[in-house]
């Protein structure tokens, strides 16, 4: 084959924007190709005729290039390999590189061989709504039917390994931020820039110009490409003005906060030590959309022939990359826009063989140009038909009736490998909507314009529907000016003048939904309306007459517009036969919501560098690389990595907790418990404030005691528990568990600043500033006398529930006298730089006495013997104290305290709640999985009747049994009776209700 | 994402903050007196206001204060932000 067989030399086109003197090659579906320099991966195909590079979603139809950029619905690449490979780029936004490798990603084995095209056979048998009718029952093989469309729908692979690359998150504030880099955003960008504002201009292509880079008119009397440069070169000598290209803005959003995502790397190919994308977060004062219009199709039979093309797509083939899509064509259209790029084609050596025009009568400067060239203008004429197998081959042309619904007899044939088709331009109101921006309907250009914003925004040129390249840039001039002006930057001086160029007039467009058929053929032909999901005007039509008549309906109905394009060149169309159908006007239709993103972002530039390590801070106690070191496993408890068990010579976890669980019961065990929240509560009010918070009493706490107290919310749900000592008059110490110290923390301060600004309370997190050892069992007071000489430690000394300040092992300490466990316990509390000598200083004086570290799951089997309960395992947001057995702390004589009015409503007295119960199970060794479901009749029909769950469940050494706590309705009245446990492999279990303490249930080791 | 004057910080970026439901819901000073359905009214039935809607934000990461708002849900404006304690400044008290 021929190297770029469809290049065009540069006596027809000089002024394209690639580099002919730089070849590239790349690979396209296993072959190899030479571009260049400039090149899109959609650009060099073209040059080099490969002209079916994609299939259809549904049907598997043979699609060609349709755009030539962001609007292209049709043609979905995968780029790269490995780690780095990227799917579902639009080819017509790759950038060419040397080396590049890209697939097609909806077509299987091949897009010349696709297995798919089976359904495009069957496809009266899957009309709009196929996937919703078939799909929809039975429920349950919804994963089956999921599975099968997505392979058959073919979307690309994402990488399987982690990326390599780094991505990163910037953000800024700018005066005035310009989206689009053509005419009226470099015009504005000029503009604001001359008075000194901060100015951010952004494009998403590879060079700013916008359709500069593929026009012939004139700017400033001078050649397109010879303004640009000039522009460019002034912007660029602006200190506050910064230039953008390969950046999308994807999203507006509240107070002009605007998302852009700029490629770095991507037209490079991998292999570079940069972040490969930035995703920008800019504060603008002043916002303006510059961002174009997207031109639209015509709906007429065999409109998705690889082959037909917007015409706009066409000429910037043609204009900016000397690649020719075809070498005669025929242009169809319904506006003046495309006799310029009948223009463009003709002097580029394409074979204009007719220009098709809907109106009867087109603008007079249009018609010129066609003379000129002696290109034929049929007026009042219309495609009735494609012709070809996989490409087009030719036309079928007819005379179009006055109402545009019907054909008059007679037919031209016309030969052509392209049809350039111009169904008027929608500007990009994208991002203007996704800032709640209203959008007005043009009647002449049959469009949706910019209306009301919300924002400080305004839309200018084409985006805001003027098409004429002076409209353009005068606008964008006033808008650059005005928006400089409204962020407090004017010019001094005398106004000076903007770029112009010459104002052409244009006749209005004619809008024809629906381009009639070849009379007869009306039922056979197939009229595209959204190429990518395969939506025909029939489909639309059946959803109108089966009742979806909402826009929002239509398109999940049909999937017009679902696609990756989100429907750029199909909405408006789709629109205007829905209209037609409800026989209503188009704008009293509406059209959908407009959601960011503009395009597809990668995961990668959403992540930034919150990845891996980054991806959340790690907190870790002072003890934590004793702990590494003596080969614990950890447990991430919230932010905190914690000690989870420490195994021993090959131990499993099972044989090491029992050992750590022994060890507490027997000798002592070690525990770091450093992650327990402390605030540091102050203030002549604080018990007062306590008394509010807990729901048990706290007035009378005296100095050196410790209370256990129960918090709710304020409808009455247990919230969080710990205990709180009161350290001197007017200061407590509240503990709270390790996950919620920072939300009890924001809770205590919500009261006090919003409800209660009277109580005087002053809080403080201390947490990280103490490291905390707890020392458990029958030798532990044996072991704190030895480290610790002006505390007595005796139980009259140090009584349970109290604690004292002194000295341990030579570190300044707080010593509490609280057990989790049941047995005598020590929590030591010292300044954190002392927590790892203090810890080695226990282990060393404690190693006759067999201390023993025990991690949180030892920890958890100790206290779930003893019936303790943990918020967040036996509660979920829906437990009482009642509930919980736990009235003995709910006072009785407070008139209130947060939850306590709730507390009294009926359904929390009802005696069939869930409440909180011990659990044996018959067969001693049997643990019971946590969350396993409680039922009373094990043979009752499914669905079963529920009474309960498992909420914790251990295997106890201490007991030589599993025990388990659970939630059953009514189970506190129900001790001694039998529920059954269904499993998940089919074995039912038998248990027993009992008490919760299932050790020592008179207290009486807590004393020693 | 929002700009948010907090009254003691000034303009931050609303990621910066925490939302607290509608403002000037006062706790009834004695809960026990209230009947079910009044206690109900308190503790879960908020307004749903499209338009002017005084809230509670809390700068929870800035200075950690709570503080009252005036947004236009509609569109996102924000119309004063005024201190925990003080009634709507005049000009968005109805
Ligand atoms: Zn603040």
């Amino acid at each position: 084959m021929t190297r770029q067989a469809n290049r065009l030399g540069t006596d027809l086109v000089a002024g394209a924007r690639i580099d002919r003197s730089k070849s590239i090659w790349f690979t396209f579906n296993g072959r190899r190709y030479e571009g260049h320099e400039g090149d899109t991966l959609a650009s060099a195909l073209v040059a080099n005729d490969v002209q079916l590079v994609a299939r259809s979603f549904k049907y598997h139809r043979p699609r060609g290039f349709f755009g030539a950029g962001a609007e292209d619905p049709c043609v979905m690449v995968q780029v790269g390999v490995g780690a780095e490979t990227l799917p579902n780029l639009r080819a017509t936004q790759v950038e060419l590189y040397d080396g590049l490798v890209a697939d097609s990603v909806n077509a299987w084995p091949s897009v010349n061989h696709d297995v798919g095209i089976v359904n495009d056979l069957m496809s009266r048998l899957l009309p709009a709504g196929f996937y919703y009718k078939t799909f929809m029952w039975p429920a349950s093989w919804w994963t089956t039917y999921e599975h099968v469309i997505r392979n058959a729908a073919g979307m690309g692979v994402a990488p399987k390994q982690p990326d390599p690359d780094t991505y990163d998150h910037m953000h800024i504030h700018c005066d005035v931020l310009i989206v689009g880099g053509g005419p009226s955003g470099l015009a504005a960008a000029l503009a604001a820039g001359r008075t000194g504002a901060r100015v951010i201009i952004v494009d998403e292509q590879s060079e700013m110009g916008g359709s500069i880079l593929a026009s012939r008119l004139l700017v400033d009397d001078k050649p397109g490409a010879e303004w640009l440069a000039s522009a460019l070169a002034e912007l660029g000598a602006m200190e506050e003005v910064r230039v953008m290209p390969r950046t999308t803005a994807f999203g507006h959003y509240d107070h002009n906060h605007m998302g852009l995502l700029e490629r770095r790397t991507d037209h490079l190919g991998p292999g570079h030590d940069i972040a490969r994308q930035r995703m920008w977060k800019v504060r603008a004062g002043q916002v303006i959309h510059a961002g174009g219009a997207i031109e639209r199709s015509l709906v007429f039979a065999g409109n998705d022939r690889p082959g037909v093309m917007l015409a706009s797509a066409a000429a910037t083939y043609v204009n900016r990359w000397a690649a020719r899509p075809g070498q005669k064509t025929v242009i169809f259209t319904n506006n003046d826009s495309a006799y310029g790029v009948a223009a463009d084609l003709a002097d580029a050596g394409i074979s204009v063989q007719a220009i098709v025009d809907l109106r009867v009568e087109p603008g007079a400067a249009a018609l010129e140009e066609a003379s000129a060239r002696n290109i034929e203008v049929l007026t009042a004429s219309c495609v009735v038909e494609t012709r070809g197998k996989r490409a087009v081959e030719g036309v079928t042309v007819m005379k179009l009736n006055d109402a545009g619904d019907g054909v008059v007899v007679g037919e031209r044939r016309f030969d052509c490998g392209l049809v350039a088709v111009s169904g008027g331009w929608s500007p990009a109101v994208h991002l203007h909507c996704h800032a709640g921006g209203k959008v007005d309907y043009d009647e002449i250009q049959g469009c949706f314009v910019p209306g009301k914003t919300l924002e400080a925004a305004r839309s200018v040129g084409a985006a805001n529907g003027q098409l004429d390249l002076a409209d353009c840039l005068t606008a964008g001039w006033q808008a650059g000016t005005n928006a400089a002006a409204d962020t407090g930057f004017r010019k001094p001086g005398k106004v000076p003048k903007g770029p112009t160029a010459t104002a052409v007039e244009v006749s209005p467009p004619r809008h024809v939904w629906i381009i009639p058929a070849k009379p007869g053929e009306e039922n056979k032909v197939k009229r595209f309306v959204d190429l990518q999901n395969d939506v025909t005007d029939a489909d639309v039509r059946l959803a109108a007459r089966e009742g979806y008549r909402s826009v929002e309906h239509l398109k999940r109905y049909t999937t017009l517009g679902m696609g990756t394009d989100q429907g750029k060149t199909s909405n408006i169309p789709g629109l205007g036969i829905l209209a037609a159908e409800l026989e209503k006007s188009l704008p009293d239709v509406g059209t959908t919501t407009f959601r960011p993103p503009y395009t597809a972002i990668t995961m990668g530039a959403i992540a930034g560098r919150y990845t891996g390590q980054m991806l959340e801070p790690v907190r870790r106690s002072p003890m934590h690389h004793w702990h590494e070191n003596h080969g614990a496993a950890f447990e991430d408890v919230g932010q905190w990595k914690r000690p989870w068990y420490y195994p021993q010579d090959g131990e499993d976890m099972h044989a090491a907790v029992a050992r750590e669980c022994l060890a507490a019961r027997n000798a002592i065990g070690i525990l770091d418990a450093t992650t327990l929240g402390k605030i540091d509560i102050q203030g002549p009010d604080a018990s007062e404030f306590l008394n509010r918070i807990y729901t048990n009493a706290w007035s009378k706490l005296a100095v050196g005691r410790c209370r256990y107290g129960l918090m709710l919310s304020e409808d009455g749900m247990v919230m969080d528990d710990g205990v709180t000592s009161c350290i001197s008059d007017n200061r407590y110490l509240m503990t709270t568990t390790s996950g919620n110290a920072a939300s009890v923390m924001g809770w205590l301060e919500e009261w006090l600043q919003t409800e209660w600004p009277d109580l005087k309370v002053w809080c403080n997190s201390i947490s990280e500033y103490w490291a905390t050892l707890t020392i458990s069992g029958p030798f532990a007071r044996d072991l704190l006398a030895e480290l610790c000489s002006d505390i007595d430690v005796s139980n009259d000394g140090l009584p349970f529930m109290s604690w004292r300040e002194g000295t341990v092992a030579g570190a300044p300490a707080r010593v509490f006298r609280i057990s989790f466990t049941g047995e005598v316990s020590f929590e030591i509390n010292v300044p954190a730089s002392h927590g790892l000598g203090l810890w080695q200083a226990l282990m060393t004086a404690g190693e006759k006495y067999g201390i023993t570290p025990y991690g949180t799951e030892a920890m958890h089997v100790l206290r779930a013997e003893k019936g303790y309960i943990i918020v967040g395992q036996e509660t979920d947001g829906t437990m009482t104290p009642y509930d919980l057995d736990m009235d003995w702390i709910v006072s009785k004589k407070k008139p209130d305290f947060i939850g306590k009015r709730s507390l009294g409503r009926a359904d929390f007295l009802r005696d069939d709640r869930k409440q909180l119960v011990g659990l044996f199970t018959e067969d001693p060794l049997e643990v019971l999985p946590e969350g396993a479901q409680i039922v009373d009749d094990p043979n009752a029909p499914i669905p079963m009747p529920m009474i309960g769950h498992v909420t914790s469940s251990y295997l106890s050494a201490n007991l030589g049994r599993s025990i388990a706590l659970a939630v059953v309705k009514g189970g506190i009245n129900r001790k001694g009776e039998t529920v059954h446990l269904p499993l998940e492999n089919g074995r039912t279990v038998r248990a027993e209700i009992t008490g919760m303490v299932f050790y020592d249930p008179q207290g009486e080791r807590l004393n020693g | 994402m929002l700009i948010i004057d907090c009254p003691y910080c000034g303009k931050r970026d609303e990621a910066e903050f925490h939302y607290g439901g509608e403002a000037h819901i006062v706790r009834p000073e004695n809960p026990s007196e209230l009947s079910d359905e009044a206690w109900a009214e308190y503790l879960f039935m908020r307004s749903n206001t499209k338009g002017r809607f005084l809230e509670r934000w809390v700068h929870s990461e800035g200075c950690r204060r709570w503080f009252n708002m005036a947004r236009n849900t509609a569109n996102n404006e924000v119309e004063a932000v005024y201190l925990m304690g003080e009634t709507p400044p005049k000009e968005v008290s109805k």
